[in-house]
């Protein structure tokens, strides 16, 4: 499904749900999507089960885009598989790292260490970057411990923070307002814009989450002056 | 070169934007009043995407380390060059060791200097443009501080000063009315919601900077309670579960889950970026086809006004 995203952008809905499948598909679009458009294309944006597409609206119009759009829709797919490489990220759980750790565990019936093992005990697979530089979508979350995003974004949400988001996780790259549950804090750098790669993760990698102590944590070259005062 | 005596409250480095790394999840940034910054570029003799300084809340002030030709342009605001008042909107010739002062705007926010030869900067992921959230772009991601030292590019050609016709400058208004194009869940949005949206006055709130406007007024309920993030476009409009809907500017993030009633038309993202906590912001709806129209109107005007610019005598 196409569908407007303002005066110049075009979404493309591939699936209502995402998934693996998902992911392989929109990832075999790119390539055909840079091609079709060509100098029209300004940027684009895969996600989940959807890419945003922005073109120049001074040189096409949105008709012009819509028949780009299927052009490339038409052109032979090809079937990209992409088991990625698996990376491990280290996370220090806990209340004071975790702020929301307690309301997750209250929400689901567990104790807040059944939701840290919950947490760590399965693969996630790369969905989409995007939100801020380096912030990989991962999926899917257990569905015992997936919970709705706050209804008012904390305005502060510290580097490195582990979230929890309905069915998705992430790690926070920098301080930023989000309105992820907090389960931990990853001393990983996950964005980094002076050496190649930038990300250590890429779109279709699989990642799995380690649970390490306070110790571990700053050994790591975590930063615990973020928690002075709390996370609030 | 140009030297930074005092910053002022937010003074950034820019060019027109960052395009193209939304995959890595870098967002536009650039200059919130694309014209403003062009025109201010264009009269100081450089093509309109040049490195420029966007000035958030006035108070900057730099030490002209070699002749130059400079334009301020924007929020309205008192500009002098050694104490002595200068105009706005007009290329205006610098001394070396001259000292250039912006106060505080009267009206809007964001006031731009450009330089003529442009702010010479390594571009970091294609453009200049600093996004102080992502600490990408200008000097070391961040924004101007006192001491630091504004490299300027070699000049082409000589410059002719220049003067944008009175009747072209842009007012700043405190009470505006924006357009939003129809987009993204616009649909999933009961009839009463988008009622309220559309028939509300809202107030930008303390929570507006160039990532996004918070505003404060009716709520606007939606039935989406969760939904898969996706890209975003500039002026969208999000609606999170407070019901306080965020127009997402330059800074934005690239991705997001909250649902979205529409995007407001560019040209109007330029004129909210421009208000301050307390402006009343109203939406009115326009079809794509009239977005589309605005734009390629407000370009054409744009050309020909390249066309019409005052030449001043020497």
């Amino acid at each position: 499904m196409i569908q407007t995203a303002g005066e110049n952008c075009l979404i493309l809905y591939v699936a209502e749900q995402s998934g693996p499948d998902v992911a392989n598909q929109i990832a075999a679009l790119l390539p055909g999507l840079r091609t079709v458009f060509g100098r029209y294309l300004v940027d684009v944006t895969p996600s989940y089960n959807s890419i945003l597409i922005q073109y120049d609206c001074l040189q096409i119009d949105h008709f012009q885009a819509r028949a780009l759009l299927q052009k490339v829709l038409s052109l032979p797919q090809q079937s990209s598989s992409l088991a990625g490489k698996l990376v491990e990220l280290p996370v220090y759980y806990s209340e004071q790292s975790g702020p929301d750790l307690s309301a997750l565990a209250q929400r689901a019936g567990l104790s807040v260490q059944d939701v840290i093992d919950i947490h760590q005990g399965q693969e996630y697979r790369v969905y989409a970057i995007g939100f801020a530089p380096g912030f990989a979508y991962l999926g899917e979350v257990d569905a015992r411990i997936a919970a709705p995003r706050l209804a008012t974004p904390r305005k502060k949400v510290p580097k490195g923070a582990v979230a929890i988001a309905d069915r998705q996780t992430a790690v926070y790259p920098a301080m930023s307002p989000g309105g992820w549950n907090l389960v931990g804090l990853c001393p990983t750098p996950m964005f980094n814009p002076l050496s190649e790669p930038h990300m250590p993760v890429q779109v279709g990698d699989r990642v799995r989450f380690v649970a390490i102590s306070q110790d571990e944590f700053v050994g790591l070259g975590g930063d615990l002056s973020q928690l002075a005062g709390g996370i609030s | 070169m140009f030297r930074v005596l005092k910053p002022g409250m937010m003074s950034l480095l820019t060019d027109a934007g960052r395009f193209g790394q939304a995959g890595l999840g870098l967002t536009q940034g650039g200059p919130v009043d694309p014209f403003a910054f062009g025109m201010a570029n264009i009269l100081a003799g450089n093509t309109a995407q040049c490195t420029a300084l966007e000035v958030t809340m006035g108070g900057l002030k730099l030490e002209a380390r070699q002749d130059a030709l400079i334009c301020v342009t924007g929020a309205p605001l008192e500009l002098t060059v050694d104490e002595q008042p200068q105009p706005l909107w007009q290329s205006i010739k610098i001394k070396a060791g001259s000292h250039i002062e912006l106060g505080m705007q009267t009206a809007g926010l964001r006031t731009y200097l450009a330089v003529h030869g442009g702010f010479d900067i390594r571009p970091a992921f294609g453009s200049s443009s600093t996004v102080v959230r992502e600490g990408i772009g200008g000097l070391k991601g961040g924004k101007l501080n006192a001491g630091d030292e504004l490299p300027i590019g070699e000049a082409v050609e000589q410059a002719v000063r220049k003067k944008l016709p009175e009747s072209a400058i842009p007012q700043y208004q405190h009470n505006i009315t924006v357009s939003l194009i129809p987009a993204y869940q616009y649909a999933a949005f009961s009839a009463t919601s988008r009622a309220v949206f559309f028939s509300s006055t809202y107030q930008v709130s303390n929570q507006a900077d160039r990532m996004g406007y918070r505003l404060q007024g009716p709520s606007v309920a939606s039935n989406t309670t969760s939904m898969l993030s996706e890209g975003i476009a500039l002026g969208a409009v999000q609606v999170p579960a407070d019901g306080q809907p965020i127009v997402l500017l330059n800074d934005r993030q690239t991705i997001g889950g909250y649902p979205k009633l529409g995007s407001v038309l560019s040209l109007d993202c330029a004129r909210l970026g421009q208000c301050r906590p307390g402006a009343n912001i109203q939406f009115e709806l326009i079809s794509l086809e009239q977005a589309h129209n605005q734009l390629m109107l407000h370009h054409a005007r744009q050309q020909r006004l390249l066309t019409h610019l005052e030449e001043l005598d020497e």
